[in-house]
Formats: C-alpha cells, structure tokens, sequence
C-alpha cells in the first residue's frame, strides 16, 4: 500500500465527505457518534496505557505475572478494555527472546492498549518483510539484536493481540512507575525496538 | 482468498521507512479521521461482521488494494457494505443524494452508545461442547486450500509443519462468520521455525500463528 501520504487524491477526499452527508441525511449516523469514536482514539485510548502496564510489570513482581497469565484481565484491572483488546496476551523480552507482533493480513493491533497502530505497521513493508526477514526489519528502525538472541514473530490472525513486554533498562532500579513509562516506547511494544535507555529520555 | 491482502514473505516492496513515533499523528488527513469513524460507526448497525468486514476490503483487484492507502481500502470496503446490505444504493453513492429509505428498522447509536460499544468489546471465545483435538507439543501441518473465501489461514504457512504451543479456546471461526454463521472453533498458537517457511537459507527465528482447528491435521495422521 501507498505510504505517501502527502499528495492524496482530492477523490478520495471527496468520496469519504460525500459518503458522511449521505449517511446523516439517511440518519443512518449521528454525527455526535462520530465525534465521540474519533475522540476516543484521538485523545483517550493510546500506547500510554501500554506504557502503564509495563512499567507495572517491571515494579511489580505479581503485577507481572499477572499480565504474563491473563493480559486482558490485567489490562483491565487498570480501566483498559474494549474493541480490540477482548483477547489480549503479554509477550516478555528476555535476554534469550526478543518478540515481535505483526498482522501479515490486514492491521490486528492491540488498540485498548496501544491506541490505532501506525502507517508503518499496516503498510506491505512491514507485512511482508516481519515474518520472512525479522532481523533486517528491526535493524531498519535501529534495533540490533545480539547473534544469539532468538527472535519470535507473533502474526495476528485470529483476535488474540499481542503486547510486548521490553526488558527493564539497565540504570533504573529506583525509578517510579511514572518515570519508567516515559521510557516504554510504543515501538518497543510491537517489539521493533527496545525500551529507551535512561539517557535518551529528552529532559 | 490469496487476495493482495495476504502479504507474508512477499517481496519486492521495499524498506519499511517508519516515520518516527514521536512525529506521527494518528491520522494523517481529516478524511482519514472521517472514514475511520464512519466504519466504525456503520460497523455498529450490526448489519456485518468484522470478518465480513475484513473480506470486504480483500475482495478487491490485489492491484487496487496495494495501489490504495490503508483508509482508502477501509473506505472502499465501507462502501461495498453499505451496497450489498441495501443500506444505500449505487445510485445514491455516485450522487451522493438520499433517494431511498433503507427499509430496515435500525438502531442508531448516538454518542455514548458509540462510547459504551467501544469500551465494552465483542469477545471472541465460546464454550464448545467438543473438546480440543490438539495439546501442546503436538505437531501439526496447516492444509492447503485455494478458496475464494475468507480465510485467517496466510498463505505463506499452508502445507508447512508446526508445533502446537498453546490452546486459546474456541474463538468465532472467521471462515464461517464471514458467511454470517458465527459458529466457533478451536484455536492453537502454533510455532513454525523459519526454516520450515523460508527454507535452509533464512535467518534463524520462529514464526507463531493464531489457527484453528479446521485449518490443521496432526502429523502422526490421527488428526484427519
């Protein structure tokens, strides 16, 4: 698919504008329903709430395994459940396994969690190359894996969803949770990258 | 279907070229906020599935849906949908007018039904009365098929040999749902090395791939 986004034809524009008045005027939509689906995914649910449970998971020893056995209930323990995330399940990174989760048919994504997945995510690139070439994907977004660590591609075709759990940076064993959820990247839970180490936070 | 959809191990695309996190907005254009929400909104009309509608966008020339941005194909399934459900007419697409009444008795969710359907959810899993053919540790083989239907069985893994890791339940069978008979299956998280998928010559890793039950035999030939 496309990734360039900045020269869309103005059809289409047409098309998705002309197809809303069509729809209200039918009253087969309300408009405030629109306004309350988008500003759900605009402004409610998103990776921070990922971002949340990881550092949870690395500050809580049964918060842990709680998430490793039923992410879903855990996620949900916190206020986060809905559309796509009914099914969820915490994958760990370890010194032995890095994980990675694609969805090599259309775009599954763990949305309670992690808000709408990016461009990158749903784009053939990505699709095609996760689960073929790994390791070459994750060099392409600056992750490089030891030799020795084994990779494990998740690829999402049935309504389970997956959440990577990065491994703890070195340097923050007296963090709080709030400190430690600036460094879980949304790009570490689809597992493309590690956590931020500590120095690359921005002040 | 091996739709353009189906998009494991295809080549020839090129580097993933992400645009970095902290620069990229959810949506990229008002009318991809717009499509998206209207999917979602008509999607709440329980006239379709989500497998129906995830077949509505695969059943496009693979041309098109690799040529089209990730929302356009959602607006062409959108679209389709709405046609084939008669909830608008073609007509009333390319004019963009209301010329007819859909005939159907619908509910229509204002703000906080919308809120309530999307943090509530739709759990896939159901209790079934026959209990799983595979465990863990079995070795399994995803049969091959070649069917215009929908189907969550990628291409890229059929006729390949597996290890059962794990049993989820019984999920919605997407195969049947898509066909509005939301019967339920068991479903495995099986582990296929890359060897097995891509040959001697691939880097070491392993794949694993949510299927159910239909889609797999048991090697040792008890399974079918």
């Amino acid at each position: 698919m496309s990734s360039d986004h900045s020269h869309l034809p103005s059809e289409t524009e047409l098309r998705a504008k002309a197809l809303e008045s069509l729809l209200v005027e039918k009253g087969l939509v309300k408009p405030e329903a629109l306004d309350a689906i988008i500003e759900t995914y605009q402004d409610k649910v998103g990776p921070r709430n990922g971002a949340h449970l990881v550092a949870l998971a690395w500050t809580d020893a049964e918060f842990r395994q709680r998430l490793l056995a039923d992410a879903s209930a855990a996620a949900a323990e916190m206020g986060y459940f809905g559309r796509q995330g009914e099914h969820l399940k915490a994958v760990e990174n370890t010194p032995e396994i890095h994980n990675l989760v694609v969805c090599t048919l259309c775009s599954c994504y763990p949305w309670t969690v992690l808000g709408l997945p990016p461009v990158w995510y749903k784009s053939a690139p990505y699709r095609s190359r996760a689960v073929s070439e790994p390791r070459s994907v994750l060099a392409e977004f600056g992750a490089e894996l030891p030799e020795e660590v084994r990779i494990r591609v998740w690829d999402s075709t049935s309504e389970m969803r997956y959440l990577v759990v990065p491994m703890r940076p070195a340097g923050t064993e007296d963090w709080s949770v709030e400190q430690l959820q600036r460094l879980v990247t949304r790009n570490a839970m689809i597992g493309v990258e590690q956590a931020l180490a500590p120095e690359r936070l921005a002040p | 279907m091996r739709g353009g959809h189906d998009l494991g191990g295809r080549q020839g695309f090129g580097p993933v070229n992400p645009e970095p996190e902290s620069e990229e907005p959810i949506f990229h254009d008002e009318w991809e906020r717009r499509v998206f929400a209207l999917t979602m909104a008509t999607g709440m009309l329980g006239q379709w599935n989500i497998d129906q509608s995830r077949h509505a966008r695969e059943r496009q020339h693979p041309v098109a849906y690799l040529e089209q941005s990730y929302y356009e194909n959602w607006l062409a399934g959108t679209e389709k949908l709405l046609i084939e459900t008669g909830l608008i007419s073609e007509g009333e697409l390319r004019s963009g007018a209301a010329t007819e009444k859909c005939g159907k008795e619908l509910r229509i969710p204002d703000a906080e039904a919308a809120r309530k359907i999307l943090t509530s959810g739709g759990p896939a899993a159901r209790e079934i009365e026959n209990p799983p053919r595979f465990a863990a540790g079995n070795e399994v083989i995803v049969k091959r098929r070649h069917t215009l239907r929908h189907t969550r069985a990628p291409d890229y893994a059929q006729g390949c040999r597996g290890l059962v890791r794990e049993h989820h339940g019984a999920h919605i069978f997407p195969d049947a749902n898509c066909d509005g008979e939301p019967v339920a299956h068991h479903l495995y998280s099986v582990e296929f090395p890359s060897r097995e998928l891509w040959g001697g010559g691939a880097e070491p890793f392993d794949v694993l791939i949510d299927l159910w039950e239909p889609y797999l035999t048991l090697v040792d030939g008890n399974g079918e």
